[in-house]
């Protein structure tokens, strides 16, 4: 009994005072702590812009700035060596535009699926096995579209090459459906329940309060979600770099082969660039662009989501 | 004295002969195994004002939400007896729920306009049932904003979102976009609960103004709101109807023990 009195808590935490200044000194760090923590990444990407900027610029030192961007002839080896760009560009964003012709309307299709016609059970079991899909490899996607998807192609379309843009496209497209999807139903399923009921006690069908609320009430999630789609697509690397085989072609012909801005720098890395060359440059001149290519459409998605939101 | 009677008679009968909008017989409603409605046999008059008083949880919502089914939005509904909407049972298989929605229309507890603009809000209903003509949108907008008593106030921006009203002039607004449908019947879930004095008193008035060419059936947990505006009462406690009667008669003299106690306030 006296014990137990003597046990005063007030007492207690007066002699652990001196914890309490040295807890108070780390209060006063952690701060000071994660700003360097934090500021780590940004460093980093300063950095890697700063040698990107640098090496461009040694790059159009040997090559103008107009024979880049206007030239139709990419030919990095030999004497003649030509560096246009235009092949690379012409790859990309046909490869891109296939990808997102199978990947916006499959996609947005299976987020309002999901988000207005499944059952809480059928949303619960199809939405995580979407995401999964997310996470396989990109180098297993470009495996099948070299060993499946074309093949399966080439019985339909009879000229088509052995490498080839259209197959990559289209399996890139697959890939970017969950991400579609996923995000566009996170943006359909946080429109509130009260908009639907207000629409359906108007008369509306459930397709149209769909299409006539729910969708304009998340266009701003749904547009980003197909830029951020976009970008993945033009950065996409392994797909196209097994698929789409390494001709440099200035052509619109789907069935031929193309080469990306993405798989040029995966080639010429992969061979032996000396340092210093031009061609050694160009990656970086090509990086670059690329680089302003994927900060663009990311300005664009954040410019989207603004403009279009429908507050509520 | 024949014809002393025979006139009591005759006013009898026109006074039966107000045409009947809803006549719901026997309905019994269940979410899964709780059951909410138990055997509702209520007539609903024309042009009036029916008032559903009663505390929390007695069902008073769920009954208003079955007479338009939307209800059904709830997955694990069940219902048995009938709803006569205009003598066709509303839940025959043959009955399309559209078409009932577009006569039936409904104000919600909370505002819930569509994160669009006032105009479009307005014109929502008219268009999803094809009405495409600028001219007569424009028409229907200012005359249905009008008939909300609204129009005064968001005539120069009609425009701008929703949302940027206050909550009074959002929830007028949800009966302006009701009103352009030009609906039968209006069903009003408690239309007032999230608003201040001053917009409860506006939705009031305007109510009374609707009434004129509308069939009213109003949900409330206020009182003396259900005292003010209404013309018939339905009291309703644990899933049942205790009584139903005219307003001035349920609040002066109810019938039954356990309307006195609410509504004189001894619980609910």
């Amino acid at each position: 009994m006296t014990d137990e009195r003597d046990l005063r808590v007030r007492d207690m935490i007066q002699a652990n005072k001196r914890t309490v200044t040295f807890n108070s000194i780390i209060e006063k760090c952690i701060p000071t702590i994660l700003f360097i923590i934090a500021i780590i990444s940004i460093l980093t990407t300063i950095g890697i812009l700063f040698t990107l900027i640098r090496e461009t610029i040694y790059f159009f030192r040997d090559v103008p700035f107009l024979d880049f961007f206007t030239g139709t002839k990419l030919k990095p080896l030999g004497d003649a060596a030509e560096f246009g760009i235009l092949p690379l560009l012409t790859g990309t964003f046909i490869s891109s535009a296939i990808a997102m012709l199978v990947a916006i309307p499959i996609g947005l299709m299976s987020a309002v699926f999901l988000s207005e016609y499944a059952s809480d059970k059928v949303r619960r079991i199809l939405k995580p096995i979407l995401e999964v899909l997310a996470g396989i490899p990109t180098i297993v996607y470009g495996f099948f579209a070299f060993t499946f998807v074309t093949p399966l192609l080439n019985r339909f379309i009879p000229m088509l090459e052995p490498t080839n843009i259209l197959s990559p496209g289209l399996v890139m497209g697959v890939m970017i459906i969950p991400m579609i999807a996923s995000l566009s139903e996170d943006a359909m399923s946080s429109v509130p329940n009260a908009m639907r009921e207000g629409a359906l006690g108007l008369g509306s069908t459930k397709l149209e309060v769909t299409w006539r609320v729910v969708i304009p009430a998340a266009m701003s999630g749904i547009i980003s979600s197909f830029v951020l789609g976009i970008s993945r697509a033009i950065g996409e690397t392994m797909i196209v770099a097994i698929a789409s085989g390494s001709s440099k072609n200035f052509t619109f012909d789907v069935t031929q082969s193309m080469q990306t801005m993405t798989a040029y720098i995966v080639e010429v890395t992969g061979g032996d660039a000396p340092a210093g060359s031009t061609l050694y440059y160009s990656l970086y001149a090509v990086a670059f662009t690329l680089f302003v290519f994927t900060l663009i459409m990311n300005l664009i998605a954040q410019y989207i989501s603004k403009k279009f939101r429908e507050g509520y | 004295m024949t014809t002393l009677t025979d006139s009591v008679e005759v006013t009898d009968s026109t006074k039966e002969d107000k045409n009947i909008v809803y006549d719901t017989k026997n309905l019994n409603l269940w979410y899964g195994d709780d059951q909410a409605l138990r055997d509702i046999n209520l007539q609903i008059t024309e042009n009036e004002v029916t008032a559903i008083i009663g505390p929390s949880g007695c069902g008073k919502s769920t009954y208003l939400k079955t007479l338009n089914r939307m209800v059904e939005l709830v997955p694990v509904v069940r219902t048995s007896g009938e709803i006569l909407y205009r003598g066709k049972n509303i839940f025959d298989k043959t009955y399309q729920v559209e078409t009932l929605r577009t006569n039936v229309g409904m104000v919600f507890q909370k505002p819930n306009p569509f994160p669009k603009s006032i105009y479009d809000n307005i014109a929502y209903g008219p268009r999803i049932h094809g009405i495409k003509n600028k001219k007569i949108l424009d028409e229907i907008v200012e005359k249905s904003l009008r008939g909300a008593a609204i129009w005064d106030e968001v005539k120069d921006r009609l425009k701008d979102n929703a949302y940027g009203m206050s909550g009074g002039q959002q929830q007028r607004l949800c009966i302006a976009r009701c009103l352009a449908i030009e609906p039968d019947v209006i069903l009003m879930d408690e239309p007032t609960s999230a608003l201040d004095p001053i917009s409860t008193l506006k939705v009031e008035d305007l109510i009374q103004e609707l009434k004129k060419s509308y069939s009213i059936i109003i949900v409330t947990h206020n009182m003396q709101q259900a005292a003010r505006i209404s013309d018939k009462t339905a009291f309703f406690l644990s899933g049942e109807v205790i009584e139903f009667s005219d307003t001035d008669k349920m609040f002066s003299n109810p019938k039954n023990k356990q309307t006195e106690d609410y509504i004189t306030g001894r619980f609910g």
